[in-house]
């Protein structure tokens, strides 16, 4: 499977003024390169919910981006802390951020079921003590 | 309605996007919380916030929103205007609550984004 695009960005624990920086130069990646509105859009929303979730909730971690003609894929890759109950972590609502996180508009419990309604693959694993790993696929044509 | 319309409507202030008052606007969505924006809304759809961080604006350049609205006269800093002109988001700023902004436009016969609840989940 050839591959037309692949980057990584680095992610800090608690960066909140770059948060977000990643997934904004994503989705300038991907509009050049011809990617329908509708995905980008999907894409845009994932990738910035998992970028906000490396800064608000991990140790640090990378996101990567990988494009073939089939699909675009979005890779969160963590150092940890990792996540003791991934069920209850999908759910709605639930979130253990904090004040800042909130003060910013975040911690509403929803970046876990965004990402999962709109990538059309979505896998999670994660280890307490290692870290959590998101892979998410997204078709293309 | 667009843009110039919900201006009058609120007797708004425009903070940036001045020669773009005449974008169209189809729905509208008041909140603070950015993961439900992430979750509901679309580029058809004006923001209404209280909020006046950047990452608003991310959000809204992610779901390339085209107006975003300040409630209760908020301002938010200049590199936040800065950096709506690059994206080319028209930013307006009103006296009215958030909920008296809301009311307004509803009656001007704007309406809230739909939410499409998935097969799986109970309406409340
Ligand atoms: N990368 C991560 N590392 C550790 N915990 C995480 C990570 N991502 C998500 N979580 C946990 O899952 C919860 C739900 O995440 P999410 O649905 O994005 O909501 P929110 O970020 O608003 O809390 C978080 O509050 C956190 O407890
Ligand atoms: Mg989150």
């Amino acid at each position: 499977m050839s591959t037309l695009l692949h980057a990584e960005y680095p992610v800090d624990a608690e960066d909140y003024t770059r948060a977000g920086e990643a997934s904004a130069d994503i989705k300038r990646k991907l509009k050049q390169l011809g990617v329908s509105a509708q995905v980008l859009r999907r894409v845009a929303v994932a990738s910035y919910e998992v970028e906000l979730n490396l800064v608000i909730h991990s140790m640090g971690g990378t996101l990567t981006l990988e494009v073939s003609p089939e699909r675009v894929r979005l890779i969160s890759a963590d150092r940890g802390p990792g996540i003791p109950n991934v069920e209850l972590a999908m759910r709605e609502g639930w979130s253990t951020a904090n004040e800042t996180a909130r003060s910013l508009g975040f911690g509403a419990g929803m970046g876990l079921p965004n990402m999962k309604r709109n990538a059309d693959e979505f896998d999670i694993e994660s280890e307490v003590g290692r870290g959590t790993t998101i892979r998410m696929g997204f078709l293309l044509g | 309605m667009n843009i110039a319309d919900m201006v009058n409507v609120l007797n708004a202030r425009i903070l940036c996007g001045e020669d773009r008052l005449e974008t169209k606007v189809y729905t509208a969505c008041c909140s603070d919380l950015m993961s439900d924006v992430l979750a509901f809304v679309n580029e058809k759809t004006v923001l209404i916030t209280g909020l006046t961080n950047p990452h608003v604006l991310r959000t809204a350049d992610m779901l390339d929103l085209k107006c975003l609205v300040y409630a209760r006269g908020k301002v938010p800093g200049d590199e936040i205007l800065e950096q709506a002109e690059e994206q080319g988001l028209v930013v307006i700023t009103t006296k009215e609550t958030a909920f008296t902004a809301c009311g307004l436009l509803y009656e001007a016969g704007l309406r809230g984004v739909p939410i499409e609840w998935p097969e799986s989940e109970a309406r409340p």
